[in-house]
């Protein structure tokens, strides 16, 4: 008996039916009605009229923007390094960096906040500070492999003929390394960011009470308030697949490699 | 005193890396102003690193590399006055064709306008007009090359380095590119050093050609010179094809050598041992009882402008170009005249090897006890009723001061495929193979760092691990106390 690839197929189109397909229609129908099942934009103005959801809306893009930044500042330089050198243990160090993720996500939080609770007394001090710590902690990884192998691909003789042709080590970085390596920090940064956005488990986690958007739609939720909180979802997945665009085309390539190694 | 006609000197350059491995050895070279210099030689030789230290990406570890007769060997490479032409071309994929040839310049802080007219000229120099606004990717691997060779001359350099840059065309590319690149080096008056392991490419470009192997300059000499009078066996066997016969001079100017007695034009003392090169255009066929030797033709190639014909004489394997051709099974007669006979006096191959005395007293290669009477071997010593050996003096030899080398000739040394053979003393890969007429002659590399040099007359496969069989009886032993 032969299949055809479209009889192949079939599996996965039940599939993304069933769990893709139908909770957005679900979420569309939701956001768009009011609690009698009329057609209504009230959700959408909602959104947009309450200062505190635009409130959580600016403090989630700030601390995802954060958490970002940090990560590319610690994770930039260590894949440099890595990927430069000509250690034999490269390996085993590149683990170093990957083995936390092998441990359970809440053990892990949970060991950070001992440590934190530990060196600042409270940890009430500096909720937005150790939410950024805790999410960097979290979302390395995504960021130096991207990167890692980006610059491990690079061909050695594009530094040395920017060197041949008169620039020092750092004209030859900036002008030739940095460029070639952006697609991986751009696949590292959409890997970041957008769970950054959404993730509010470490800030529960680490007692940090203020909401971001992932709580935000859990608290609407909780209180069955499907019509609001599907808006703000949907406010959400826009706002990502906006982001998604933008950085798609650099992100083609290496986002594929870079997963692959996780 | 510093010749100005030199551009370039290295002296006593080596290249040690980390791991001991030598890459380079003493090696020493002048370059003149203009010129057009080659490094031939196989992969592995050295050639790419002594260029990368020319280049400055590599720093010899020893020896001065002189640049207008200032010691360069420490400057980085942007403070080089060298461009250099990478394998792989190496041009930036994140920027167009403009950018790619004017980074050089831009570096410099050259007006805008002066980078504009001078990236338009050397594009017409490498013959793509209006190439500017291209991105790499849409170009062929010929075009990136002109552009690689653009954007090195661009800087103008005084000294161009090519690293194999036509290794990756195909064969029509390549013979296009090697008339141009001599019609650019013509034009300019660039000197440059041209990096191949392709002998015709060296032959063809070349003013003058440093033939390497192993780390060691071979020879270096016009593309002529090193084609006619081949310094040794290594060169004659890379460069163009030969026929290299083991052999002895017979009187002046006489050698004998393949089963025939050959007049020559070298005058090398009688009795030496010597290699014999012959080209095989250099050989005439005649009738059988016309020729200096004679034997059966074995194979017949038409090879285009000519035939290559292997003829088989005696023990001896000959391979002869000529435009006539002969009919396989053939008796022919074969002549050399004297000046296409060219002799090297032979390399003394002998291999010598030191042996340790271990704490039994007994000699001992590689961990294997060898079967032989040292009492015979050092004078006026004997056994006492520990098996220790003892001097004249009736003192207990010191293993460590004796000093014992083991000497054994080419021919007596086998090879095989068993490496655990308990025969075997050693194993070793087999890095070069030279073919002598009637036999091979292969260099085997092996663990302890020892070379041996080992005829066999049959054919084995470079990089194949053997084992080596170094029979006892054919051994000869050399005490230094």
């Amino acid at each position: 008996m032969k299949f055809s690839r479209k009889t192949l197929g079939i599996p996965y189109a039940v599939f993304l039916l069933l769990f893709v397909v139908a909770p957005l229609v679900v979420l569309f129908y939701y956001a768009f009605t009011n609690g009698t099942g009329e057609f209504s934009l009230k959700n959408l103005t909602d959104f947009f009229s309450d200062p505190n959801t635009l409130g959580t809306l600016f403090y989630s893009l700030l601390l995802a923007m954060t958490t970002t930044l940090v990560c590319l500042l610690i994770a930039y330089p260590v894949a440099y390094i890595l990927a430069t050198s000509k250690m034999k243990s490269k390996p085993v160090i590149i683990m170093i960096f990957v083995m936390p993720m092998w441990i359970n996500f809440s053990l892990r939080i949970t060991a950070l906040k001992e440590i934190l609770t530990l060196i600042e007394g409270n940890l009430a001090f500096y909720p937005f500070l150790n939410s950024v710590i805790g999410m960097t902690y979290d979302f390395l990884p995504f960021m130096i492999l991207p990167i890692y192998n980006t610059i491990v691909k690079l061909d050695g003789s594009l530094t040395e003929a920017a060197r041949d042709l008169g620039a020092n080590e750092r004209r030859a970085f900036m002008r030739v390394t940095l460029p070639l390596s952006m697609p991986g920090i751009i696949s590292g940064i959409s890997m970041v960011f957008l769970p950054a956005m959404t993730n509010y488990v470490v800030l529960d986690m680490l007692n940090n009470s203020t909401f971001i958007m992932g709580s935000l739609i859990g608290s609407y939720f909780s209180a069955h308030n499907w019509h609001n909180g599907s808006m703000i979802a949907l406010v959400l997945l826009g706002i990502i697949c906006v982001f998604t665009l933008l950085t798609d085309r650099g992100d083609e390539k290496d986002a594929r490699t870079g997963g692959a190694l996780l | 005193m510093q010749n100005n006609e030199n551009i370039i000197e290295l002296k006593h350059i080596s290249r040690t890396f980390e791991d001991g491995f030598k890459a380079v050895e003493d090696f020493n070279l002048e370059v003149r102003r203009g010129e057009f210099v080659t490094f031939l030689g196989p992969s592995g030789c050295g050639k790419t690193t002594t260029l990368r230290m020319i280049a400055g990406f590599d720093m010899p570890t020893e020896g001065d590399i002189l640049l207008n007769g200032r010691d360069i060997s420490k400057l980085p490479p942007n403070e080089r006055p060298i461009n250099t032409v990478f394998q792989r071309y190496a041009l930036f994929p994140h920027m167009n064709i403009f950018e790619n040839i004017a980074f050089g310049l831009k570096l410099k802080k050259m007006p805008k306008d002066e980078i504009r007219k001078k990236v338009k000229k050397v594009l017409e120099l490498v013959d793509l007009e209006g190439f500017e606004k291209r991105s790499v990717s849409t170009l062929s691997g010929g075009q990136q090359q002109r552009v690689a060779i653009a954007r090195a001359l661009v800087n103008e350099p005084e000294i161009l380095l090519l690293d194999e840059p036509l290794g990756a065309l195909d064969l029509k590319m390549r013979k296009e590119m090697q008339i141009e690149l001599k019609a650019m080096h013509d034009e300019l008056g660039i000197t440059f050093i041209y990096v191949t392991h392709d002998q015709e490419e060296a032959l063809t470009m070349s003013d003058k050609i440093v033939v390497m192997s192993e780390g060691k300059i071979q020879q270096i000499g016009t593309p002529e010179d090193i084609y006619n009078e081949p310094q040794n066996a290594f060169v004659a066997d890379f460069i163009g094809e030969s026929n290299i016969f083991n052999g002895i001079m017979t009187g002046s100017m006489k050698a004998r050598f393949a089963g025939g007695q050959f007049q020559c034009v070298d005058d090398v003392p009688e009795g030496t041992q010597i290699t014999a090169v012959v080209r095989p255009e250099d050989i005439e066929i005649t009738d059988p009882a016309e020729g200096q030797i004679r034997g059966k033709v074995i194979s017949v190639i038409f090879k285009g402008i000519h035939y290559e014909i292997t003829v088989q004489s005696g023990r001896y394997e000959v391979v002869i170009q000529s435009t006539k051709s002969a009919a396989v099974g053939d008796t022919v007669g074969m002549k050399v005249a004297p000046d296409g006979i060219h002799i090297m006096i032979a390399e003394d191959h002998t291999n010598v090897f030191p042996v340790d005395m271990n704490r039994n007293h007994r000699l001992e290669f590689n961990g294997t006890e060898l079967d032989t009477s040292l009492t015979q071997l050092i004078k006026g010593s004997r056994r006492n009723e520990n098996h220790e050996l003892l001097d004249e003096n009736g003192e207990v030899i010191d293993p460590e001061k004796i000093h014992i080398s083991a000497a054994i000739e080419p021919q007596d040394i086998r090879m095989t495929d068993d490496v655990d053979d308990e025969q075997v003393l050693i194993e070793g890969v087999i890095s070069n193979l030279i073919y002598k007429g009637d036999h091979y002659s292969y260099v085997i590399n092996t663990e302890l760092g020892q070379d041996f040099i080992v005829d066999d007359e049959y054919l084995w496969n470079m990089e194949d691990r053997v084992g080596l069989i170094l029979p006892i009886d054919k051994m000869r032993f050399i005490v230094k106390k």
